[in-house]
């Protein structure tokens, strides 16, 4: 057994392990662990694909992204759990017949009608071989329309994920630098034009009450 | 050398795994996001495979494309998620029938 | 000369635009100055035509197509003989009478400009229909005329008698419409064209063709005449579609004189004429116009006899003289049919529109027991309805003598199945015929007057156009019959526009008798020959009965009506032809229609379709529903199923 079979077999088991893991772990937090194990054990079966490129993509862009955003998002959220495991074993029966039946079908296919055996192993590339320059050749003359869309769906994932979960919140207060700039002096300064004040006769004011109580 | 046999029965398992992560998880629907990540692991690993043996490239770039369709998915997804939480201060699936007809 | 036979309808139609569309604008007196001046153009040129075609210059060509439908075109064009331009000649003259006499008549009408656009755009219709050449335009003039008199019936639309007249002479029409358009449906697909020099030139030759009928063989051209025949029917109001004529008199009088007596109910006749190559080569399809021509001409001139209101005594003797006409057509008489209907478009224009100035004098009322002693207030109209009677009687030297004469001895030449009939019927047709128009003239304008006292103060002659028309059209009532006899006898006068069979040439034998003159000795020869045979005697009979009746002994009537008073009322009930078509008819349809919504519509279509549907979706759906939980992994397990169908399709197929 060569040390590329025997990496094989022990990520691939190791990624089997971890997805197990990730559907029957009872803290959502562990699954999203167990999730990116079983994204890095993906990349280490990659790499014996000699798909490096992807592989180091998987880790960084998963791992690096879209987990951290799941761990995220599961520690944000308030979850009672043990109202989630409720019911869990109750699927399970029925869950596992699909996925036996699901396998077998699958196994069927290979062993039956599929996979002549021209499938014959591939000569390994030398030492000078760049998976990612050969991806970049692709990717920017073949495919760039496509290359073009897919970051444009990157965009509007961007932009939908922000305006979807973004919220005013009414208590909060904040300055709008526009509205400091835009401001005139008559928004702010009141001149009010008035008679001169002239001292008063404090003897006079005492009597007048009575006095306008009779003429009025 | 690794038969492309066993890569493929990898990748049915991880699909397998994932259709049995959908039937379990009634409740939590993180871990059915979850899943289907899972899902779409396994076609990836299908599709590496597939390139290598044919020695051919573009299997790789349909799963370059795939990555970034799925980030851009559980993004998308997260963000629904959040939104849901918000507003009825569940994401547990067995409550979330509104559309039963 | 083309281009005067486009002018001819094109300026009545010019002139109907113009009134209707602008009539605001140019008011009454520019609505009938430009009506008028088109219709006199259109008379003046049809003079010019009428010359060029005595002179031999016939014409027969296509103007426009209109559309190609496989190889049959669909043309406009002209067939300029002697028969049109007669008929060009009495249609503009008799339009342009009634023209001038409607502006005395509807003077404080309100819809005086409407009436104007209508009776020009009759006049376009029916030159279009008399001056075409081939079955199509045919077509458009005669449901165009129908179209105007259904608008001209109902022309008082705030009436409601004039109303359901206007739908029943519309309907009636329809009925009759419908067979004439499958008469050229047929002529179609025998001919295989609507010309008609081409469907006449190849009639011989399809003449024994049969075709297959749920009752046994039927010879193809006897069915295509008859289906045509149909179509006169209606137009020319034989019986039994001849209902809707009487009714119509609830238009204005000026359009019973124009259409309902002088011009569009001889679109019947004309057409059978016209099509005299066919209607020849089936002696069952003319023994059937025949037999209904006669069975017209009598007993709806019985129905005349009993009638009270003066426009419809003038209107039943219409549907009879339309009878004489057409069987004349029957007896292979078109000559004679054309020469009567000349000379009946004239005094029977002549007679409506002096009943209408009767009826301007009593203040529209237009019953004639209402009436009487009008010979001294109004001495033009009683002087011409004096003529206009004279001539329906048929007492010689009026225009009728010569025509109804011409007719009578035709029907007496001919030996078709159902001429002694025939005969029968119009030898008795010309005693009730005599009465009852004396009877209207005498009723009207002797004995003394039984109006009422606001009425009678305010009697008196009618104005200059109401009896100027009343003149012009009193010559020709005259003079037509000296004018045409000897050259319609003579075989010559309608040229090669009607084919006869020498075999049913009674025109031919008619002529012989009077061999060895010509000119006016033949006409004088003619009346020496008429007060010798039975119908003038009858005539004269009739004139005198009535005179008994209604100046004399005025309680004879009133005896004779008690002493066959079964009689009587069948025929004032018109045999009841209104009655059945009303209860069969118009009842059974509303009873088809009420049973078909109820149960056709209401309960299938609406309950079993429309609803029907909705329901069924709602209660297939409400079970359907049931499988929409609104939970996701229901939905994922769906689809996980359906992954799981389709890979077991794969691997197994």
């Amino acid at each position: 057994m060569t040390f590329l079979e025997i990496a094989f077999y022990f990520f691939s088991a190791v990624l089997t392990i971890a997805a197990t893991m990730v559907v029957t772990m009872r803290n959502p937090v562990k699954s999203a662990l167990f999730l990116v194990l079983a994204f890095f054990s993906a990349a280490c079966v990659w790499i014996t694909l000699e798909a490096e490129f992807l592989a180091i993509v998987l880790v960084l862009v998963y791992v690096g992204a879209v987990m951290v955003l799941f761990l995220f998002v599961v520690m944000m959220l308030d979850i009672d759990l043990a109202e989630m495991r409720a019911g869990f074993t109750r699927y399970l029966p029925i869950g596992g017949i699909i996925a036996a039946l699901l396998v077998a079908e699958i196994a069927l296919v290979m062993h039956q009608s599929f996979l002549p055996a021209d499938f014959t192993n591939p000569v390994p590339h030398g030492a000078n071989y760049s998976n990612t320059r050969e991806l970049g050749l692709q990717i920017y003359t073949h495919y760039v329309y496509p290359f073009e869309i897919a970051a444009f769906i990157l965009l509007v994932a961007i932009v939908a994920a922000i305006s979807l979960t973004m919220r005013r919140r009414p208590g909060s207060k904040y300055i709008n630098p526009g509205e400091q700039i835009k401001v005139r002096r008559e928004d702010r300064l009141r001149i009010v034009k008035m008679a001169s004040e002239k001292p008063q006769d404090f003897s006079s004011t005492t009597e007048s009450p009575s006095s306008n109580g009779e003429t009025s | 050398m690794i038969p492309l046999s066993h890569y493929l029965i990898l990748g049915a398992l991880l699909f397998a795994i994932g259709v049995v992560g959908i039937f379990l998880n009634r409740k939590n629907l993180v871990i059915l996001l979850m899943s289907i990540e899972l899902l779409l692991l396994a076609v990836n690993i299908n599709f590496v495979a597939f390139s290598h043996y044919l020695g051919d490239v573009a299997g790789q770039i349909f799963v370059f494309f795939i990555l970034t369709v799925a980030a851009a998915e559980a993004a998308i997804g997260l963000a629904i998620l959040i939104v849901l939480f918000r507003s009825r201060k569940t994401i547990n699936v067995e409550e979330l029938d509104s559309l039963k007809g | 000369m083309k281009n005067i036979y486009i002018a001819i309808p094109l300026v009545c139609l010019f002139a109907s635009i113009v009134a209707g569309l602008f009539g605001k604008v140019i008011g009454r007196k520019g609505a009938h100055t430009i009506t008028i001046a088109g219709v006199a153009i259109a008379f003046l040129l049809s003079l010019i035509v009428y010359s060029d075609v005595r002179d031999g210059n016939t014409f027969n060509g296509s103007l426009y197509t209109w559309a190609i439908t496989g190889t049959v075109p669909l043309q406009i064009g002209f067939l300029i003989d002697q028969l049109s331009a007669t008929m060009m000649i009495i249609v503009t003259f008799v339009s342009l009478m009634v023209h001038i006499y409607t502006i005395g008549y509807m003077a404080s009408d309100p819809g005086y400009q409407r009436f104007f656009c209508y009776i020009s755009l009759f006049t376009f219709a029916m030159l279009m229909l008399v001056m075409s050449n081939n079955f199509l335009q045919l077509f458009f003039g005669w449901e165009a005329v129908g179209l105007v008199s259904y608008l001209l019936i109902g022309f008082w639309y705030d009436r409601e008698t004039a109303i359901f007249a206007n739908m029943k002479a519309f309907l009636v029409n329809r009925v009759s419409d419908f067979g004439f358009l499958l008469g050229i449906a047929a002529v179609l697909y025998l001919f295989g064209s609507l010309d008609y020099a081409a469907v006449f030139a190849s009639a011989e030759g399809i003449q024994h063709a049969t075709v297959m009928s749920p009752f046994g063989e039927w010879n193809w051209l006897t069915v295509t005449c008859i289906l045509l025949f149909i179509g006169a029917m209606g137009k020319s109001a034989q019986v039994p579609l001849h209902v809707w004529l009487p009714d119509s008199m609830e238009g204005p009088t000026p359009i019973s004189a124009l259409i309902h007596a002088a011009t569009m109910v001889t679109a019947g006749i004309f057409m059978v004429a016209r099509m005299s190559p066919l209607f020849e080569l089936s002696e069952t399809a003319l023994s059937t116009v025949l037999v209904i021509g006669s069975t017209t001409a009598i007993f709806m001139a019985l129905v005349g006899l009993v009638q009270n209101d003066i426009k419809r005594v003038v209107a039943y003797s219409t549907l009879s003289q339309l009878g004489y006409m057409t069987v004349a057509l029957g007896v292979s008489a078109y000559e004679v049919a054309i020469f009567h209907l000349g000379t009946h478009a004239f005094f029977k224009a002549l007679l409506f529109l002096g009943a209408g100035s009767v009826i301007i004098a009593m203040h529209h009322e237009q019953d004639m027991r209402k009436m009487g002693g009008l010979r001294t207030i109004m001495p033009i109209t009683y002087l011409t309805a004096i003529i206009g009677s004279l001539a329906l009687a048929g007492i010689p030297p009026f225009a009728g003598f010569f025509s109804k004469d011409a007719i009578i001895e035709a029907v007496h030449h001919s030996d078709i199945w159902g001429a002694k009939y025939a005969y029968i019927s119009v030898l008795l047709g010309v005693f009730v015929t005599a009465f009852y128009s004396f009877r209207l003239l005498f009723m009207t304008f002797h004995g003394s007057n039984r109006s009422d006292e606001h009425t009678r103060k305010h009697l008196h002659e009618s104005p200059n156009v109401v009896t100027f028309p009343l003149l012009a059209l009193a010559v020709p009532s005259i003079l037509a019959g000296f004018m045409f006899f000897e050259p319609v006898l003579n075989g010559n006068f309608f040229g090669d526009s009607i084919f006869i069979l020498p075999a049913h040439d009674v025109v031919n034998q008619l002529a012989a008798e009077y061999e060895g003159t010509s000119g006016i000795g033949m006409i004088f020869s003619a009346i020496g020959h008429g007060v010798q045979t039975p119908p003038f005697w009858l005539a004269l009979a009739g004139v005198i009965f009535a005179w008994y009746c209604y100046c004399k002994n005025l309680a004879l009537p009133g005896k004779i009506k008690n002493a066959f008073r079964p009689i009587y009322i069948i025929i004032d009930k018109k045999y009841g032809f209104d009655e059945l078509y009303q209860s069969l008819f118009s009842q059974g349809s509303l009873l088809v229609g009420r049973f078909l919504h109820k149960y056709a519509d209401a309960g299938l279509i609406d309950g079993a379709l429309v609803n029907g549907t909705a329901s069924s979706v709602n209660r297939i759906s409400g079970v359907l529903r049931k499988v929409q939980t609104g939970f996701t992994y229901h939905y994922a397990f769906a689809m996980i199923i359906g992954l799981f169908a389709l890979i077991t399709f794969f691997v197994w197929f």
